[in-house]
């Protein structure tokens, strides 16, 4: 992948700047339908859903008190997995997007919402709403894009500590809540800064992040435990509430990895994007940056719609439900104005995602030029430019893209 | 035992039973967070006491008229009673938003603790055409506690005068069903003048004429339609007693004004209930309204900022709607607002008008150019 204004062929070269208006306009008519008949039904599918979420999750807790019993755990197990991941996605996420608070519930508002997650309602809002969602896939802007940690794209330069990427996302999928956690704090930045320097800011917000992980663990791994211990299920209820959020973790971070990772998704350079960028570049712009995962509803549900990460993207404040709605209206204009409407199957796009996180571990074109047959020498080239100098590694890259400009125009 | 516990030095069993419920609640919420154990019995049991809202269940919906319904309400436990003549703010889900509007209870304390209010849907009233028509029994309200302060006086005058017009009868009908159902009827000399539009129209009609039919009050019943609309001028020919009479009075904001002037004049007892605002001020430019978050809204210069900001789906403190219970109020840090009441402006200078800002009430108030509130 490359940025959008570096490809060869741009996939937004023909649209003339009056179309850009136009798309606009119609994704604003899309938005202004929706929030016309936006009311009771809407109201009763989210109330509903807090309901028995909340259900579930006692449920599998109180079923988890018999967790000595092998199948009790996995049933409660499976049920607490399933209470978080909607906790966090359908219901957390979106709530917290401000999607509900056209109700004026102070139950289940934006600005109330606090969820089953390491990161802070507020810390999160702050790093999603607005860092995320304003400068989606702009590299350098948008800290989704690897979560400041990958390589995410080939124009960011290769270095050896990129082979790592591989288990860093593993890690990462595992350990999601703290991954994000982290992301919002800004760790990586503040933590190089001296102590004595870092900001009031980032020293109050980290502690109010590590209060809350201390409150979830205290719950997760102590609490529920000790009132399983009468029933000799402590230990049982310890791995099932690690494993329900082992669970949730990857499988929240496969859904977003699918949302704007998987090839074909395009990134944006900063500088390509105007100061004054309209509505509709900006429509543009989400509707590139954005990948669908197709399937059933109870698939939809439980990616918090995120399957839906166009529409999401296009309107992040319509309440969730009503995104399956509003895609084949919105994937006819993609078609009527001849943009690519990224959408396939969750494994499709997972492997996808993940082939990229390993391509892009790999210096550029190193894994386009490598067969069976010449797999030694290229890990020969692969660890010279691993160990040796900067220059070795630029003469060894230079090889590699000349072999594959070879390779494209044999074929 | 609570006695030998005590001369024992041990905690009384109050203490320890609430020590130990205390104790409990804290694991329940450490087993919870990020909920707490009340967003659980929420959904179980919400009209227990001690729920983190009041809210009231609907018993009954019953037509009045054909405008108008009673909605007979079972209230959470945590609510506190109330003095016949007040109000109570109610806020009903329409269309999926939550909207507040206050209504006078129209009951006095009942045996079966369930309370009462008296809807009359107005043209265009989103709220009270929903409740008149479109609410069912079991439908959950979100309420607040009682409040106002259009109450008979205790001990009670000998002799009093009642003043009303259309729904304007609801907190007095509440007043008049407290004093009659009392086991002893207290021995009271009561006229109510009531004006509504038609003879079908008058809510409560039926019962008003009952009790004049028993004696207990001297009832002048008013139809817009036949004797055109009560002329507070006329006031001393039907009750020549009128002196010896404090007036209680509720209904349009015309009726209440034109009885201000009449009784001030003459130096008589007045106590109103206005159901709404007094909108005079000629309404002027709006402006943008910014808040702590940094968020933007844009207002016009005669819809109340509570309105406005509501409707933008932001959650707002709010209470009586009508400028009296100062529940809305929020302080402005810098800017101007118009009272729409009576076009008052109110400026706030940062600097000069004290760190804190000034308070509004953002019930009334409209923006009058940019502002900046602290929510």
């Amino acid at each position: 992948m490359t940025t959008i204004t570096k490809k060869p062929v741009d996939p937004t070269a023909h649209l003339s700047a009056a179309d850009v208006e136009a798309i606009g306009v119609r994704l604003d008519a899309i938005r202004q339908e929706v929030l016309d008949a936006r009311g009771e039904s809407d109201a009763r599918y989210i109330r509903r859903l807090v309901k028995t979420q909340r259900n579930l999750e006692l449920g599998s807790r109180a079923v988890l008190l018999g967790s000595a019993l092998p199948p009790l755990w996995l049933l409660g197990t499976v049920g607490l997995s399933v209470a978080k991941i909607l906790e966090n996605m359908e219901i957390g996420h979106n709530v917290m997007h401000g999607q509900w608070d056209w109700m004026r519930d102070p139950k289940i508002h934006s600005t109330t919402w606090e969820w089953d997650n390491a990161s802070t309602a507020e810390g999160w809002k702050h790093s999603h709403n607005q860092i995320h969602h304003t400068y989606t896939n702009i590299v350098g802007k948008d800290n989704d894009l690897g979560y400041g940690i990958m390589r995410v794209d080939e124009e960011q330069k290769w270095i050896p500590f990129y082979l790592l990427q591989p288990l860093w996302n593993f890690v990462n999928a595992c350990f999601f809540e703290y991954g994000i956690a982290a992301y919002d704090l800004e760790l990586g930045k503040n933590l190089s800064i001296p102590k004595e320097k870092r900001s009031e800011t980032f020293k109050a917000n980290a502690k109010k992040t590590l209060a809350k992980i201390r409150k979830q663990a205290t719950k997760d791994y102590v609490v529920n435990p000790a009132l399983a211990l009468p029933f000799g299920a402590a230990l049982p209820t310890l791995a099932a509430n690690f494993t329900a959020n082992l669970v949730r973790n990857v499988w929240s971070h496969s859904v977003i990895m699918c949302g704007h990772f998987p090839e074909g998704v395009e990134t944006f350079e900063k500088k390509s994007i105007p100061d004054d960028e309209t509505r509709g570049q900006w429509y543009v712009r989400q509707m590139l940056g954005s990948a669908n995962i197709s399937g059933s509803r109870f698939m939809h549900l439980m990616t918090g719609n995120l399957s839906h990460q166009i529409e999401h993207h296009l309107f992040p404040d319509l309440p969730s439900n009503r995104y399956a709605e509003v895609a084949p209206q919105v994937k006819a204009l993609f078609d009527e104005y001849g943009l690519n409407y990224h959408s396939a199957p969750l494994p499709a796009q997972v492997y996808s995602a993940w082939h990229k996180v390993v391509r892009l571990s790999l210096p550029n074109d190193w894994l386009a030029t490598t067969t069976p047959k010449n797999l030694p020498q290229q890990l020969k080239v692969l660890w010279a430019m691993s160990t040796k100098g900067p220059r070795v590694r630029r003469a060894a890259q230079a090889r590699l893209t000349q072999q594959r400009r070879r390779l494209a125009q044999a074929a | 035992m609570t006695s030998v516990a005590v001369t024992r030095g041990a905690v009384p069993t109050g203490t320890l039973r609430r020590t130990v419920a205390d104790r409990l609640r804290q694991v329940a919420d450490a087993a919870l967070t990020p909920l707490d154990l009340d967003d659980v019995l929420d959904h179980v049991h919400p009209l227990r006491r001690g729920g983190s809202d009041l809210v009231g269940r609907v018993v009954s919906v019953t037509p009045e008229t054909e405008q108008s319904a009673t909605i007979l309400i079972k209230p959470g436990r945590g609510w506190s009673g109330h003095v016949p003549g007040q109000y109570l703010r109610v806020g009903v889900d329409v269309d999926g938003v939550r909207l507040w509007r206050t209504y006078s209870l129209t009951h006095g304390p009942r045996a079966d603790r369930c309370i009462s209010i008296t809807v009359k849907a107005i043209d265009g009233g989103v709220v009270s055409n929903h409740l008149v028509h479109r609410t069912r029994p079991g439908t959950m309200l979100q309420l607040a506690q009682a409040d106002g302060d259009f109450v008979l006086p205790d001990p009670l005058p000998a002799k009093l005068l009642l003043v009303t017009a259309g729904s304007g009868i609801t907190p007095v009908i509440g007043m008049l069903r407290n004093l009659f159902s009392r086991a002893e009827i207290p021995d009271l000399d009561i006229v109510l003048i009531h004006s509504a539009l038609a003879q079908a129209e008058v809510i409560f009609g039926a019962e008003i004429r009952d009790y004049a039919a028993r004696g207990l009050i001297r009832l002048e019943e008013l139809h817009t339609d036949t004797h055109g609309l009560l002329d507070v001028d006329t006031l001393t020919e039907r009750v020549p007693d009128l002196a010896e009479r404090p007036t209680y009075a509720c209904g349009p904001a015309g009726l209440l004004d034109a009885l201000e002037v009449h009784h001030e004049a003459r130096g008589l007892t007045l106590h109103t209930e206005r159901f709404r605002p007094v909108v005079l001020a000629e309404a002027g430019e709006g402006g943008t309204v910014t808040f702590s978050d940094g968020s933007t809204l844009e207002a016009d210069g005669a819809t109340p900022l509570l309105d406005v900001a509501e409707g933008a789906g932001r959650l707002m403190p709010s209470g009586c709607r009508m400028g009296i219970c100062m529940g809305c109020v929020l302080p402005m840090t810098d800017g101007a607002v118009r009272d729409l009441r009576n076009g008052a402006l109110t400026v706030a200078v940062p600097g000069e008008t004290g760190r804190g800002g000034v308070p509004i009430q953002t019930c009334i108030s409209a923006a009058a150019g940019d502002c900046h509130l602290d929510h």
